[in-house]
C-alpha cells in the first residue's frame, strides 16, 4: 500500500504510470538494467548499441559489457560544448540498432542534450531511446520521446540507495537477470518502502523549490561564467552558454594542476569538483573533457546548492585570481 | 574496450587531406621539447614558456607521453590560436605533437 503511494507520486512527479516506474538500488542499477534489460529484449532486430561519447561512465559500462559478449558500439562524438549533433545521431542509427542511449543533460559540464530531435530520429528509425537523466530529474521537465530513463534519488536530495527505472508502455524489455517478479519483473527483490516514500517527498520538493530557485542560479551561474573571464587570465569555461543545468558551471584553467586548484579551494572553504565525477581515481583523463577537446587539466566544477547567494559567488570569484596565480608561480609559470 | 578508444575527439587536421600519409608530413620541427614522463600540465607549460623562441610560421614539437597530452596540446593551440598540425606516435612510446607557431 505504502508502495503503491509512493510510486504513484514519484510517478506523477515525472509525468509516467505507476505500472511504467520499478524503484531500484541505485541509479547506476536503473541504467544497467535500462540498457541490458532493452538490448536482451531487441536482440532479434540486431546487436548494435549507439551511445553519445559523453554519457554517464555507468551507461559506458554496460555498453563495454555489451561490446565484450559481441555486440557492436557506437558512439556519436560531441561539440566542443560537448553536444551530440541530432543529425549526426540519426545517422549512426542502422537496420541492426537495438538500441540508443541520450542523456538528458551532463554530469561534468551542464550541457544539455537534444534528446527530443534525437527521440524523433530514433521513432522514425523504429529503435528505442534510453535517456539517463540523473542529472535533470527534479531540475527541469523531462524531455519528450525516450522509451526508457534512469534517475538517481540522492541526485534530487533523496536517499542514496534508490534509483528509478521507467519502461514505456509498449517497449520491449527483458530482464538480463534471474527471473524475479517483484517491481514488475524488472528489479531483483523487494523494493525498500521507506526509502521509496522518502524519494517520493524528496522529488516533489525538490521539484517544486528548484523550479522556484532555478532562475536565480541561473542568473549566478552567468556572473561566473561572465566575470571569470574577466578575473583571471588563460581559463576557458566550458559546456554549453545557454543550453544548460541552471545550477552547474565548469571552468579550466590552463598551466594548474587539477587536483591542487581543488585542494586549494577547499582549504578556502569551497567545496568544488573535477574532471571525471566518478572515475577521479583512475588517471584518466575525463573522458567528457577529451571528447569535447578541452584541456583536462586545471579543472573545476561548481555546482550551486539551493540558496546560494549573490555574495558567496563574489566571495568566491574573488578568491580565484589569488589562488590560481600562486598555484601557477609553484608550477613554475612566469 | 574497442568503442572507448575512439570516444576521444580527433583533432581537426588542418589540411583536409585524403588519407594522410604514413610518413610525417609538412616541414621537419625546428625545436624538439623533452617532457617524456612529466605529467599535464608540464608539457603544455614547456610549449608555453618556448614557443616564442621559434619564428612564425615553424614548427615546434613536444614529445610526452601523458595520454592528457593529446587532448590538451589541441586545446592549448586553440584557445592560444596557434595551429596544431599533428600527433606523431614515438617507437619508444609516447607521442611528438607538432604545433605550428602563428603569432
Amino acid at each position: 500500500m505504502l508502495l503503491d503511494e509512493a510510486r504513484a507520486r514519484v510517478a506523477a512527479s515525472l509525468g509516467v504510470r505507476p505500472d511504467e516506474l520499478s524503484f531500484t538500488t541505485s541509479g547506476t542499477q536503473a541504467v544497467h538494467l535500462a540498457v541490458l534489460g532493452a538490448l536482451a529484449a531487441r536482440r532479434r532486430a540486431g546487436r548494435h548499441l549507439v551511445v553519445g561519447a559523453v554519457e554517464h561512465s555507468s551507461v559506458l559500462h554496460a555498453a563495454e559489457l555489451h561490446e565484450r559478449e559481441g555486440g557492436t558500439v557506437t558512439a556519436v562524438p560531441v561539440d566542443l560544448h560537448g553536444r551530440v549533433d541530432p543529425a549526426e545521431f540519426a545517422a549512426a542509427l542502422r537496420h541492426d540498432t537495438a538500441l540508443a542511449c541520450l542523456q538528458s543533460a551532463n554530469h561534468e559540464v551542464g550541457t544539455v542534450q537534444p534528446v527530443e530531435e534525437v527521440a524523433e530520429a530514433c521513432r522514425a528509425a523504429g529503435v528505442p531511446l534510453f535517456t539517463d537523466a540523473a542529472q535533470s530529474a527534479g531540475r527541469m521537465p523531462l524531455p519528450a520521446g525516450w522509451s526508457l530513463l534512469a534517475a538517481s534519488a540522492h541526485k534530487f536530495g533523496g536517499p542514496p540507495g534508490t534509483g528509478l527505472l521507467v519502461v514505456r508502455k509498449g517497449t520491449r524489455w527483458r530482464s538480463p537477470l534471474p527471473a524475479d517478479e517483484r517491481e514488475g519483473g524488472r528489479v531483483p527483490g523487494f523494493p525498500g518502502v521507506p526509502a521509496a516514500l522518502a524519494t517520493a517527498a524528496a522529488l516533489e520538493a525538490h521539484t517544486a523549490e528548484f523550479a522556484a530557485d532555478a532562475p536565480r542560479l541561473r542568473e549566478l551561474v552567468d556572473r561566473i561564467r561572465a566575470r571569470l573571464p574577466e578575473l583571471v587570465a588563460d581559463v576557458e569555461i566550458v559546456g554549453d552558454p545557454v543550453r544548460r543545468l541552471p545550477h552547474l558551471v565548469t571552468f579550466s584553467f590552463l598551466y594548474v594542476e587539477g587536483e591542487a586548484i581543488i585542494t586549494e579551494l577547499d582549504r578556502l572553504g569551497f567545496e568544488v569538483s573535477s574532471g571525471s565525477s566518478c572515475t577521479a581515481d583512475t588517471l584518466r583523463p575525463s573522458h567528457v573533457l577529451e571528447a569535447m577537446g578541452v584541456i583536462t587539466h586545471g579543472n573545476v566544477r561548481v555546482s550551486l546548492p539551493r540558496g546560494a547567494t549573490t555574495a558567496d559567488v563574489d566571495r568566491f570569484l574573488a578568491v580565484l585570481p589569488d589562488t590560481v596565480s600562486r598555484l601557477r608561480k609553484s608550477a613554475g609559470v612566469t | 574496450m574497442g568503442f572507448r578508444r575512439r570516444l576521444r575527439r580527433q583533432p581537426p587536421a588542418p589540411q583536409a587531406a585524403p588519407a594522410p600519409p604514413p610518413a610525417p608530413a609538412g616541414p621537419p620541427a625546428a625545436l624538439v621539447l623533452d617532457a617524456l614522463g612529466r605529467k599535464c600540465p608540464i608539457p603544455i607549460i614547456m610549449l608555453a614558456e618556448r614557443i616564442r623562441e621559434v619564428q612564425l610560421g615553424q614548427i615546434i614539437a613536444v614529445q610526452a607521453d601523458d595520454v592528457a597530452a593529446r587532448t590538451d596540446i589541441p586545446a592549448w593551440c586553440r584557445m592560444k590560436s596557434q595551429t596544431f598540425v599533428r600527433e606523431e606516435a614515438l617507437p619508444q612510446g609516447g607521442w611528438a605533437f607538432h604545433v605550428r607557431r602563428d603569432y
